[in-house]
């Protein structure tokens, strides 16, 4: 199995009473919240923190896109990719965004992924996502047109990677004269492709199909939903012919980790009580604005009203639901390998920073966790060697 | 009771329901983001003297949703279509909220089949400076309530209990909405720029104390309208047709029997 820490950047110093006068830390809170002075401090502990992953010896750090929000501070991730870029050696740099129906010109994302996959000399993965539903209030984007504007970005973009240009591209929602991106990626033919999902059946057939076998990543859910997702995806590809290798699905979760359980789950609970009850509020509208999901997927959320965008939640509720992890090594060594065994991915993805844990507590949780937990861990999932994706 | 007859006409490839009532000119309505699979009382009153048209928009109700329908121009393209398909000339052309923004787009591109045009709470038009509600942003609650100015209609509203099938034509209703309406925001930049192309005798009807497209929208559309005129009705929120339904009834007749007296 491979390890890839992930870091949504938080605004960890955000008023939490914020609560009082607004009903969401995307969007509409104000940002006269976010302090610059503050933010300058944070932005660079969150690089020392990615950094020390590489020095550390994790396979990969991630770095993450969201709009107008608390929650998380990386609008522009090529940014923070790019300042992440020389300052690491070893470590692959996986970009989770790039919301590729936000944007006018996709063509800027194959430019900005190719440079990184240049500087880097091929440690870039690349993330393509649609976004979650706030984006497409923040962003102007239409979300009616959120699937058809992916997959056409996506198809633009991979030609301009693997086809010689300069070619013309005339699609519904992108017209180009001249396609011929410089510089192309360092990884022939292209860097390898991630798929971040809360999960739908849409995605995960498009993610399998023979022709992609895009790594697919189930972010924050429970547990239920992660196996449920990874058995769709291992059925689509049985149904194509294929067996999915464990290095097309991976999981990314909240994890913390302290010498003995106690001492975990009581320097956690504020902070993972915070991630979801503070920064990840907002209200179903925001959330899921019509078309971001297919009226068939609609009509099943509604059917669950409440169910994303309920009451406050405890550590006990996100515990119970397993989408967060934490204890003693040897409990985390039992959990993962337990879940790994019954779902079989081979990327892990653990968020060691959320909401406002600190910078101390953060420190420790990932060399706690990449010197005692992830070398119990290193065999797990690892196959013999397989046909790698077509392309 | 008018004799209601529902028919489903197949335009631009597009099986679109249709309910008719009434006898006269014919008076085709155009519905807003909500809808309009059921008779109401407005419609009822407006059938009184006119034989009163009202489909369901291409992507709305029991319509179907053609593959071609991407923005406002192709429902006015449509509507074109639809006058022209069922033989229809002389029509008064009445629109409210969303289905007056392709009520003016219709007209801006071909007004010849027309008598009258009547926008009612309009869509279409950007005013600097008057903000528009954020129905995409506002809860159940809160759309319903900034709808009306009488809370307590809000209240009876909030109090139905929909049912499946109306639950699934509201979310089939409001992924249109967005589709057509998402951005800009409920206007088309460049309608404002031909507005002047209207000649037919207009009316802008407004509630005043609509919270979604403030009155101040009203007095927009007159000035760019060349034959318009503006009337505002007190105490009435977004939809006077339902709020106000007596008022907005004789209104609107009033101003098409008059045209022609």
């Amino acid at each position: 199995m491979k390890f890839f820490f992930l870091h949504l950047m938080p605004y960890a110093d955000l008023d939490l009473n914020y609560t009082e006068k607004y009903n969401s830390a995307w969007v509409t809170l104000p940002n006269s919240y976010y302090d610059p002075v503050k933010g300058h401090l944070l932005y660079n502990r969150y690089l020392d923190e990615l950094e020390y992953a590489d020095e550390l010896g994790l396979d990969g750090i991630c770095v993450n896109e969201h709009h107008q929000n608390a929650y998380g501070l990386m609008p522009t991730p090529g940014v923070t990719a790019g300042a992440l870029a020389r300052r690491t050696k070893r470590a692959k740099i996986a970009v989770l965004g790039r919301a590729l129906p936000l944007l006018n010109n996709p063509l800027t994302v194959a430019e900005e992924y190719a440079m990184l996959d240049n500087i880097t000399g091929g440690r870039l993965v690349a993330g393509f996502v649609r976004g979650i539903g706030a984006e497409y209030h923040a962003c102007g984007a239409n979300p009616a047109e959120s699937h058809e504007r992916f997959h056409e970005a996506h198809d633009l973009i991979l030609r301009a990677w693997t086809e010689t240009g300069p070619f013309p591209f005339y699609g519904k929602y992108y017209q180009f004269n001249y396609v011929n991106t410089w510089p192309r990626p360092y990884q022939q033919p292209h860097p390898p492709i991630w798929i971040p999902s809360q999960g739908s059946r849409e995605t995960i057939e498009w993610a399998s199909d023979p022709s992609r076998r895009y790594t697919y990543l189930q972010t924050f859910s429970p547990a239920a939903a992660l196996a449920k997702y990874m058995a769709m995806y291992k059925e689509e590809a049985a149904k194509r012919g294929y067996e999915a290798s464990s290095d097309q699905l991976g999981w990314s979760v909240p994890i913390y980790v302290a010498d003995t359980d106690e001492q975990a789950y009581r320097e956690a609970k504020p902070h993972i009580e915070n991630l979801v009850n503070k920064f990840l509020r907002m209200p179903p509208e925001m959330l899921l604005p019509p078309g971001y999901l297919s009226l068939r997927s609609m009509k099943g959320v509604m059917g669950v009203k409440g169910a994303i965008t309920g009451g406050p939640q405890t550590i006990d509720d996100l515990l119970q639901k397993g989408m967060f992890l934490c204890g003693s090594p040897e409990t985390l060594r039992q959990q993962i390998e337990q879940f790994q065994k019954q779902i079989g991915f081979g990327y892990l993805l653990p968020m060691l920073q959320f909401a406002t844990l600190p910078h101390d507590l953060t420190k420790r949780n990932l060399e706690i966790f990449a010197r005692r937990v992830i070398p119990t861990l290193r065999q797990l999932g690892e196959e013999p060697a397989h046909a790698g994706p077509a392309t | 009771m008018t004799a209601i007859r529902h028919s489903v006409e197949r335009i631009a490839g597009c099986g679109v329901s249709v309910h008719r009532g009434g006898r006269g000119q014919p008076l085709l309505y155009l519905h807003g983001a909500r809808g309009a699979g059921r008779w109401l009382p407005f419609m009822e009153g407006l059938s009184q003297n006119f034989e009163l048209i009202v489909p369901e928009h291409p992507g709305f109700g029991l319509s179907e949703t053609p593959q071609w329908l991407d923005d406002i121009g192709d429902l006015a393209y449509f509507y074109l279509d639809f006058i022209g398909g069922l033989g229809l000339d002389q029509v008064h052309l009445v629109g409210t909220s969303l289905g007056g923004w392709v009520a003016a787009e219709l007209a801006v591109r071909n007004q010849s089949s027309l008598r009258t045009l009547t926008l009612v709470g309009a869509a279409g038009i950007h005013v600097p400076g008057v903000e528009k509600g954020d129905i995409f942003l506002w809860s159940t609650q809160e759309l319903t309530r900034n709808l009306f100015y009488d809370q307590k209609l809000a209240e009876a509203m909030l109090e139905e209990q929909p049912n499946q099938e109306d639950l699934d034509i509201q979310l089939k209703n409001r992924l249109t909405t967005a589709k057509l309406a998402w951005q800009p925001r409920l206007y088309n930049v460049h309608l404002a720029k031909w507005l002047h192309r209207i000649t037919l005798p207009t009316l802008i009807l407004w509630g005043a104390e609509d919270r979604l497209i403030p009155s101040q929208y009203g007095p927009a559309f007159r000035d760019l309208i060349p034959n318009a005129r503006l009337e505002i009705l007190p105490n009435c929120g977004h939809l006077p047709q339902l709020e106000k339904t007596t008022d907005f009834v004789n209104t609107v007749t009033r101003f098409l029997q008059g045209v022609d007296s």
